[in-house]
């Protein structure tokens, strides 16, 4: 397995040269993948909207919300191998950012939404630089502190309201036609980042950068040997998988009208998308997605029905424990096992 | 000056209760290297025992501290073979995920049975006033049990021939095996230590603070600190990495606001992992 | 146990009486059955069952010649807002509720006013105090209790009775009720000359705080004000006895009101608390119960006297039933009107409602006692000691 896919890296390094941008472009857009994503974003987009149902929406926006966190975790644990334990750090900063310049500086919530994105890919870069050069647990604990820390830090910071937060006014939404207007345009945006982030797992897991990220998650010694500049891509995909979470959480918490440091530097929620990702089945594409709805409907349930909402906790801890245990491929390592010819479809 | 002394002093008296519990943490990463995410559930499971055992028999709480050891032993074998024994020598995030499903389901069968209210155990001893700075009698009382049995585990790691087994399990599991070694049982028996002592940490922390369900989660997060300036895997580091940031926080606090302590706790944590991975003490390792 | 067995029970009423009903009117809200703040949100819970079944064991509400049967819908909000605006969604929009109670805590309640306000419902606000709430132009949003400003205004008012020139640490739970009351507070202290001691904040999981009170100790205060809410100030007010701290006067937000505060002992002996109601208050209502008449009832029912977040959960649902029975209708539009007009007295004391749009919903009638735990004949009681006009003993300083 380390050979193949490090033969396979020295491969492509020799062998394929580069293709213009265009070019692969087109050789990407010829495969049915990609074209899944986009229709199945419009639907998630569009559904709720047509039918009117605003309940549907709720829960799908939490789900779109999951499947970014999901897969762009995916890009550090299923390809690169590194154990992001912390993840939802990106989350809360980029709904920090994005809340902040939204009410305070009036800036339209796409900018600041973009705007966080990008301030919080450039801190994971130089985060990285750091944590990333510690493997396995030490990398996994690391990240533990610098959201713990991050956390600590937030609630002393008085212009972003300390412990209080920010509360935002329903005029915040004014920008954007009114609140429920608004909420329809966040819900838009999320559902627009989860399929960007679906298309960025794609274009990367088809890329050579993919092939030599997978490589370290294989053996990062050999790896290096083999001559993938390892701490580099290493950052850049810390730094990578980092924007659209931030996106993500800009959007979610002006959506929600209060962003405070305990929800937004939430652990469990950080540990609750390792979950999902791990339900749907790592190293693909398609598998967070499914992680995340299946989870969101899972927990969705479990916490309305009147039986099982104080047993919820134990029912989806024993889940997982049996996925770990007995289908650690997920979802989707179990439906590739069973029929191999779908690879060529789901990635 | 004497503020700051006290201070201190509060800080290592509890800061040997956290080593203890890090103990646990760290003895099971060092010989089976896995990071056990129910650490925090377990050290909870401790309080719980303590109480009940308090509030049904009347006795006093440091009677409890041997029953609470020989269960909490029998429950880490038990989940051992139940849920970490197919993940050992597996990549980190399945060990990781197996012990996390089981830290939800202890908190969520905790929270059903006994809800998320406070609970409290009983316990008073005489502590000593020096110019209005109070040691209570529970801290200085906790703080000598939790280096008895650092002691305990010490020797007993280091001279007795199941302790011996452990150790060389930790350091190399296949010439172990070679040698006659039975790992499995030799691991489920570390695993078995690991959660008795992070229960024995609980049943401590029970008599010194109240608790509720949830309360694991931040002595957790505590023990991973500890355990990293300690050294992973490296249970006399644990005592001192605990000790040490008794002294640090103590140090800390009457110079900056309380709310700024996790701060700089978490800062020296990951401070400490990238500058010292194998830990401040890792020079005493036994 | 019990408590689910008691709920199924309670689900299984609710499911069986509209059959007799003429008319259901479905209020909808999520309460803290789990999580860090389900010790005080179950209380408040306790309160508004009993209102609904007094109500409807009444015959329910009567508005426009119908008469309506309260039925409650009510989800688990995990003491987390992830989930509340999902959760409230689908209140109004699945379960069709019609009136809305606020989950409890103040950080939940502003994320549910963003769905209440949208979809125009009327949100009776039990139990989030802190006051940026109200100013950021909701319309619906009604709030029963004394906002955070207000909180310890009694207390300092006591304290310079006692001691004018005290000197006061505060030490606060970090989270935005909690900091409203005492940054409010402070500023208060400094007008009336007090002097300032000590202020800290710690997190809201602390379950140690020897550093803090080491601090106090240090800071040779008087009299401590603050605390947050029931796990940390029991655990406070524990800590602080154990560590001889040496105050005269310790008063504590939220922890100090509940019954099982008693269970420290005499670490609870002198704490006193903030109380937007105490059972030994007199106040005369315009309509239903009177306070001794609520109190009785509900310990009768639960087997617990009521803290004052049961009697504001009662006192919620009353005021919302006086609302709708005012208008004639349950049109959330016109309830609202008559919110905005009303200046009653309930068995919770007064109520009204600012209507200046700047702070529109925010209270402003209702008053805040004092009350202190007090031994009496060997056994542990809450007595009320402040104001003097409603004094149920002399403070002890």
């Amino acid at each position: 397995m380390n050979e193949s896919v490090s033969q396979a890296v020295a491969k492509a390094a020799a062998a394929r040269p580069r293709h213009a941008f265009g070019e692969e472009l087109l050789r990407q857009a010829r495969r049915p993948f990609p074209w899944l994503v986009v229709a199945f974003t419009l639907v998630c987009g569009l559904v709720p909207y047509l039918a009117d149902d605003v309940g549907l929406r709720e829960s799908l926006l939490l789900a779109a919300v999951y499947v970014t966190l999901a897969s762009n975790l995916n890009l550090m644990i299923g390809f690169a191998g590194y154990v992001n334990f912390g993840n939802i750090v990106f989350f809360g900063l980029g709904g920090y950012i994005g809340v902040y310049l939204a009410t305070a500086w009036h800036v339209n919530l796409v900018l600041a939404s973009l705007a966080a994105g990008i301030l919080v890919g450039f801190l994971a870069y130089l985060f990285g630089l750091g944590i990333l050069r510690l493997r396995g647990a030490f990398f996994a604990l690391a990240t533990i502190g610098v959201n713990e820390a991050i956390r600590a830090f937030v609630t002393n910071f008085e212009p972003w309201g300390g412990a209080t937060g920010i509360y935002l006014s329903m005029d915040a939404y004014e920008p954007l036609g009114g609140p429920m207007n608004g909420l329809w345009i966040c819900y838009f945006l999320l559902v627009a980042v989860m399929g960007l982030s679906l298309l960025l797992g794609y274009a990367i897991k088809t890329s050579k950068f993919g092939l030599g990220l997978l490589a370290i998650g294989q053996n990062e010694d050999a790896a290096a040997v083999l001559g993938v500049p390892t701490p580099r891509y290493k950052a850049i995909i810390y730094s990578v998988s980092g924007f659209f979470p931030a996106v993500a959480g800009s959007l979610y918490f002006f959506k929600s009208g209060i962003i405070e440091p305990t929800s937004a530097f939430d652990l469990t929620a950080s540990i609750e998308s390792i979950v999902m990702l791990m339900l749907g089945g790592a190293q693909t594409v398609t598998g967070p997605v499914i992680g995340a709805f299946l989870y969101e409907e899972l927990r969705g349930y479990l916490l309305v029905s009147q039986t099982f909402s104080h047993f919820q906790l134990v029912l989806a801890g024993a889940l997982l424990l049996i996925i770990v245990l007995f289908v650690p491929g997920g979802f989707m390592g179990w439906l590739h096992g069973r029929l191999p010819r779908l690879r060529r479809w789901l990635e | 000056m004497i503020g700051i002394l006290a201070s201190v002093i509060d800080g290592v008296l509890v800061g040997a209760v956290y080593g203890l519990a890090a103990m646990g943490l760290t003895l099971i990463w060092g010989v089976m290297n896995v990071i056990n995410l129910s650490h925090g559930a377990i050290i909870v499971l401790g309080m719980f025992v303590v109480y009940f055992l308090t509030s049904a028999t009347g006795a006093s709480a440091y009677l409890g501290v041997p029953l609470v050891l020989a269960l909490g032993f029998a429950a880490g074998v038990v989940i051992y073979w139940i849920s970490v024994n197919r993940v050992i020598g597996q990549p980190i995030l399945m060990s990781l995920l197996a012990t996390f499903s089981l830290n939800m389901v202890i908190i969520g069968l905790g929270t059903a049975a006994w809800t998320t209210s406070p609970y409290n155990v009983p316990v008073s001893l005489p502590g000593i006033s020096v110019r209005g700075y109070t040691f209570t009698g529970t801290h200085i009382m906790a703080a000598l049990i939790a280096v008895v049995i650092a002691a305990a585990l010490y020797l007993f790691l280091r001279y007795t021939r199941p302790g011996k087994a452990i150790r060389a399990v930790a350091s190399n599991r296949d010439a172990a095996e070679l040698n006659g070694i039975p790992t499995r049982q030799v691991l489920s028996m570390a695993f078995g230590l690991g959660v008795a002592l992070a229960c024995v940490s609980g049943a401590l922390i029970a008599t010194l603070f109240p608790f509720t369900v949830l309360s694991g989660g931040s002595y957790q997060l505590k023990s991973f600190v500890v355990t990293v300036l300690g050294g992973l895997g490296n249970p006399a580091g644990a005592l001192m990495g605990g000790i040490a940031l008794g002294v640090v926080e103590g140090l800390a606090t009457p110079f900056t606001p309380v709310s700024w302590t996790p701060i700089i706790e978490f800062g020296l944590f990951v401070i400490t992992l990238i500058a010292f991975p194998r830990g401040i003490f890792a020079f005493s390792r036994a | 146990m019990k408590r689910i067995l008691c709920l199924f029970a309670i689900g299984a009423l609710a499911g069986a009486a509209p059959a007799f009903a003429q008319e259901t009117l479905t209020i909808g809200f999520t309460a803290s059955q789990t999580g860090k703040l389900n010790n005080d949100s179950t209380a408040q819970l306790r309160g508004f069952e009993l209102w609904r079944d007094d109500v409807n064991a009444a015959g329910g509400i009567k508005a426009g010649g119908k008469s309506y049967k309260i039925k409650f819908v009510s989800y688990d909000d995990e003491s987390q807002g992830t989930r509340v605006q999902q959760l409230y969604t689908r209140l109004i929009t699945q379960d069709k509720a019609q009136f809305l109670f606020s989950p409890y805590s103040s950080g939940l309640v502003a994320t549910a006013a963003i769905i209440s306000e949208q979809y125009g419902k009327v949100m009776l606000c039990i139990g989030g105090a802190e006051e940026k709430t109200y100013k950021l132009g909701n319309k619906y949003l009604f709030q029963l209790y004394t906002g955070a400003g207000q909180y310890l205004a009694g207390a300092l008012d006591l304290l310079k009775q006692k001691n004018p020139k005290a000197k006061i640490a505060f030490v606060y739970e970090d989270d935005p009720f909690s900091k409203a009351v005492a940054q409010a507070t402070r500023e208060l202290a400094k007008q009336d000359g007090f002097t300032v001691a000590l202020e800290e904040s710690y997190s809201s999981g602390t379950t140690d705080f020897g550093p803090i009170i080491n601090k106090v100790v240090s800071s040779g205060a008087d009299a401590l004000l603050g605390g947050g809410h029931y796990a940390d100030g029991s655990t406070l007010a524990r800590q602080l006895h154990d560590q001889k701290a040496g105050l005269k006067w310790v008063t504590l937000l939220v922890a100090p009101d509940s019954p099982n505060f008693a269970t420290l002992g005499d670490a609870a002996v002198g704490v006193s608390v903030p109380s937007q109601w105490e059972p030994q208050v007199t106040y005369k209502p315009d309509f239903g119960p009177t306070p001794a008449e609520f109190t009785k009832h509900f310990t009768e029912r639960f087997k617990i006297a009521p803290g004052y977040h049961a009697a504001g959960g009662y006192a919620g649902g009353l005021v919302l039933q006086h609302a709708i029975e005012k208008a004639g209708s349950i049109d959330p539009q016109k309830v609202a009107e008559e919110l905005n007009k009303m200046n009653v007295t309930t068995l919770f004391g007064q109520t009204k409602f600012a209507t200046d749009p700047k702070e529109h919903g925010l209270q402003i009638a209702h008053k805040m006692v004092v009350a202190q735990w007090q031994r009496k004949d060997g056994k542990l009681v809450k007595e009320v000691v402040w104001p003097n006009e409603a004094k149920t003993a002399d403070a002890l300083y």
